[in-house]
C-alpha cells in the first residue's frame, strides 16, 4: 500500500515542486542564516518573512532516533506494519529534522547514529516524497 | 452570558513574578460521574451530557452551593475519543433522541450553554467558548475568580468514548495528507502525544543509559494507585492489578511503546467549583487554595521535537510555575504530572526536580519506593494510566491529598502543597494548590 499523498498548498508548493525534480530545498533566512523545515510564513527566529528564500541543501543526514509502528492509526499504512519511523537530522543543520521509513532497512534493524542520504519515492503519479537511505 | 473574547487570563510568559491572586482563589468542591469504558448508546442517564450534569451537581452539593450562586461555567466542547472524526467521534448520522439529546450536544459534545440550560443556572455571566483543555480551564477559572470576572465558577471536563477503535477514521482514513499533516503523515505519524514523546524518549534512553522496560515499576505503580482511587475506572470496574510481567509481555503499539504505556479511553465527566478564598471558607469543605497557575505553548524547531527541546521546555515551565507560586522544588509535597503516555512523565519529573530528581535520574527513581505509603509518593492519583483517560485524576487527587481525604491513597508524607497538570511538554498548563493560602 503506498504512503499518504501530500497535498501542496501555497506555502509548500515550491518545496514539493523541487522534490518532484529530485531536489531538496529548504527555507533559508538570510538575516539569521538559518534553515527551517517544514516551511513557515516567517522565520522562526526573527519572525520576519523578508529574508526567507528557498535554498537547495545537500541531502545528507544521520539517524537520531526511531520507533517501529506496529499498530498505527493511518488506514493507508496498515498493510505496511510493522515499519520503521526514524527521525533524521540534517548534516547541514542538525536542528532540522525529517521523518523517514528508511527504505532498505528492515524493521527493528535501524542503526541509530548511522549516516543517511536523501532519496525520492513515488507515492502517486507525478508526486514524489523525500526519503532517506542508510549510506 | 459573556464570552472570553479579549480576556487576557493566561500566565504564559517567563518572568511574570508571583501570581497576584496567590492564595485568594480556592477550590471548594468537586464531583465525578461514574466512569464507563464507553457509552452503551442506549442509557440516556449515562451519556456524556448526563454525566456532566451529574458531576456539576455533585461539585455544587459538595461545596454547598446552589444553582443560583453559580456565575461562571467553563466547559470545553469535547474531548471525546475518536477526535479525528468519523463514526467513532460523532453520533450522526444515527437519529438523535428527545430533547435535550436532539443534537450532538449531550451525546458527543458538551458546552457551557447547554449545561447552563440543563442545570437551570440563571445567573451565569462568564461562559467562555473555545476552551481547550482541563489544564487551561483550571487556570482560566483561577484567573477569572481572582480578577472578579466571576465569583463561583464551575469547571467541567467531559471525556467521552463511543464504540470503535481510538481515533480511527476521519483524516486518519484519508489517502491524502493535508495542511500540517503533509510533513508527517506520509511517513506514518498520525499525530498525538505518543509521537511527540516517543523520539525524545528514545534519545533519553540513549543519553542517560536507560531502557524502555525501566518504565515498568512506574506503570505498575500507577495501576496500583488507581485501584485505590474509587472514582476512577480501574477501581470501579475491579480491574486486576497489572503485573510487571503483564506489562513487559503486552503488545507493542509504537515499539517500544506498549499497550500499557497508554491510557484507557473512557466515558466520564468531572466538575470542580472554584470560588474566592473568602467565600470558600464559609462553604462545606476545607478550601484548597490556588497558589499559581501557568501555561506554556512552545514551538518546535522542525518536524519532530527532540530531547534538547523537551528538556528546555519543561525547565521553563517549572521555572514559571515555581516563580509564580513563590515556591521551589523542595516545597512541593504532592506531585501529579501527566502520564497519558508513560514515556513523558520523566521529562516533567526532572524538569520540576521533585524530590531532587535531576536529568537522567527518573528510571532509578522509579525503581525505588514510589508507593503512596512510601517516602516518594509520585503521581498519588494513579493518573490516566491508573484511572482511565479522565485527565482529571491529577487535580482531584491533589485536592483530596491536601484535604486529607484520599483514603487508602493518603500519603504518609506532608501534604500541604500539590502540583498538578494535564499537559504535553510543548503545550498545556500547571496549577499549584495549597492547604494554606500563604
Amino acid at each position: 500500500m503506498p504512503k499518504l499523498i501530500p497535498v501542496a498548498d501555497a506555502l509548500s508548493k515550491p518545496f514539493w515542486d523541487a522534490v518532484n525534480q529530485r531536489q531538496l530545498v529548504l527555507q533559508h533566512c538570510a538575516a539569521c542564516d538559518r534553515l527551517q523545515y517544514p516551511p513557515q510564513q516567517a522565520c522562526q527566529v526573527c519572525n520576519s518573512p523578508a529574508g526567507l528564500t528557498w535554498k537547495e541543501v545537500e541531502g545528507k543526514g544521520h539517524i537520531a532516533a526511531y520507533i517501529v509502528i506496529e499498530d498505527g492509526r493511518l488506514n493507508r499504512r496498515m498493510p505496511d506494519q510493522p515499519y520503521n519511523l526514524a527521525m533524521v537530522t540534517l548534516d547541514a543543520d542538525p536542528r532540522v529534522n525529517f521523518y523517514s521509513n528508511l527504505p532498505g532497512t528492515p524493521p527493528y534493524k535501524v542503526p541509530v547514529g548511522a549516516a543517511v542520504e536523501v532519496t525520492f519515492e513515488e507515492v502517486a503519479p507525478d508526486q514524489l516524497i523525500h526519503e532517506w537511505r542508510v549510506a | 452570558m459573556a464570552a472570553s473574547a479579549g480576556y487576557q487570563w493566561r500566565r504564559d510568559k517567563d518572568g511574570l513574578g508571583v501570581w497576584e491572586h496567590r492564595g485568594k482563589v480556592a477550590v471548594a468542591g468537586f464531583g465525578h460521574s461514574p466512569v464507563d469504558r464507553r457509552w452503551d448508546e442506549v442509557s440516556m442517564d449515562k451519556t456524556i451530557g448526563a454525566y456532566s450534569i451529574l458531576a456539576c451537581q455533585k461539585a455544587m452539593d459538595e461545596a454547598g452551593v446552589t444553582a443560583d450562586q453559580v456565575d461562571g461555567v467553563i466547559c470545553c466542547d469535547s474531548h471525546i475519543a475518536g477526535g479525528s472524526g468519523g463514526t467513532a467521534s460523532q453520533w450522526a448520522p444515527r437519529p438523535y433522541f428527545a430533547p435535550p439529546y436532539d443534537s450532538e450536544l449531550g451525546l458527543t459534545l458538551v458546552n457551557a450553554q447547554w449545561l447552563t440550560e440543563q442545570l437551570g443556572l440563571r445567573n451565569v455571566k462568564f461562559a467562555p467558548t473555545g476552551v481547550p483543555t482541563i489544564s487551561e480551564m483550571v487556570g482560566m477559572a483561577s484567573q477569572a475568580v481572582g480578577d472578579g470576572v466571576c465569583s463561583t465558577c464551575l469547571v467541567i471536563y467531559p471525556t467521552g468514548n463511543l464504540a470503535g477503535r481510538y481515533r480511527r477514521g476521519g483524516e486518519n482514513a484519508d489517502d491524502y495528507a493535508r495542511g500540517a499533516r503533509q510533513w508527517v503523515a506520509p511517513w506514518g505519524n498520525h499525530g498525538g502525544n505518543d509521537f511527540i514523546n516517543s523520539f525524545p524518549h528514545g534519545q533519553y534512553c540513549r543519553k542517560y543509559g536507560g531502557k524502555h522496560d525501566d518504565l515498568a515499576p512506574f506503570v505498575v505503580n500507577q495501576h496500583r494507585n488507581g485501584l485505590m482511587t474509587p472514582w476512577g475506572y480501574n477501581a470501579s470496574h475491579n480491574v486486576p492489578q497489572l503485573t510487571i510481567e503483564e506489562y513487559l509481555n503486552s503488545r507493542y503499539i509504537l515499539n517500544p511503546l506498549r499497550l500499557w504505556d497508554c491510557d484507557r479511553p473512557v466515558n466520564a465527566s468531572t466538575a470542580y467549583l472554584f470560588t474566592t478564598a473568602e467565600r470558600a471558607r464559609d462553604m462545606k469543605q476545607p478550601p484548597v487554595y490556588v497558589l499559581n497557575h501557568s501555561q506554556h505553548s512552545f514551538r518546535k524547531r522542525s518536524t519532530q521535537e527532540d530531547l534538547d527541546e523537551i528538556e528546555e521546555w519543561t525547565d521553563r515551565a517549572a521555572k514559571r510555575m515555581y516563580e509564580g507560586a513563590g515556591l521551589g522544588p523542595n516545597d512541593v509535597d504532592i506531585f501529579n504530572p501527566y502520564d497519558g503516555y508513560s514515556i513523558m512523565t520523566q521529562f516533567f519529573l526532572e524538569g520540576f526536580q521533585w524530590h531532587g530528581v535531576k536529568r537522567g535520574d527518573s528510571f532509578a527513581f522509579y525503581a525505588g519506593d514510589i508507593r503512596v505509603e512510601g517516602p516518594h509518593p509520585l503521581c498519588s492519583s494513579g493518573g490516566n494510566l491508573g484511572t482511565g483517560r479522565l485527565r482529571t485524576a491529577m487535580y482531584t487527587d491533589s485536592i483530596e491529598q491536601l484535604r486529607g481525604t484520599a483514603g487508602a491513597r493518603q500519603v504518609k508524607v506532608r501534604a500541604e502543597t500539590a502540583l498538578a497538570a494535564f499537559t504535553t511538554p510543548s503545550s498545556g498548563g500547571w496549577i499549584m494548590f495549597g492547604k494554606h493560602p500563604n
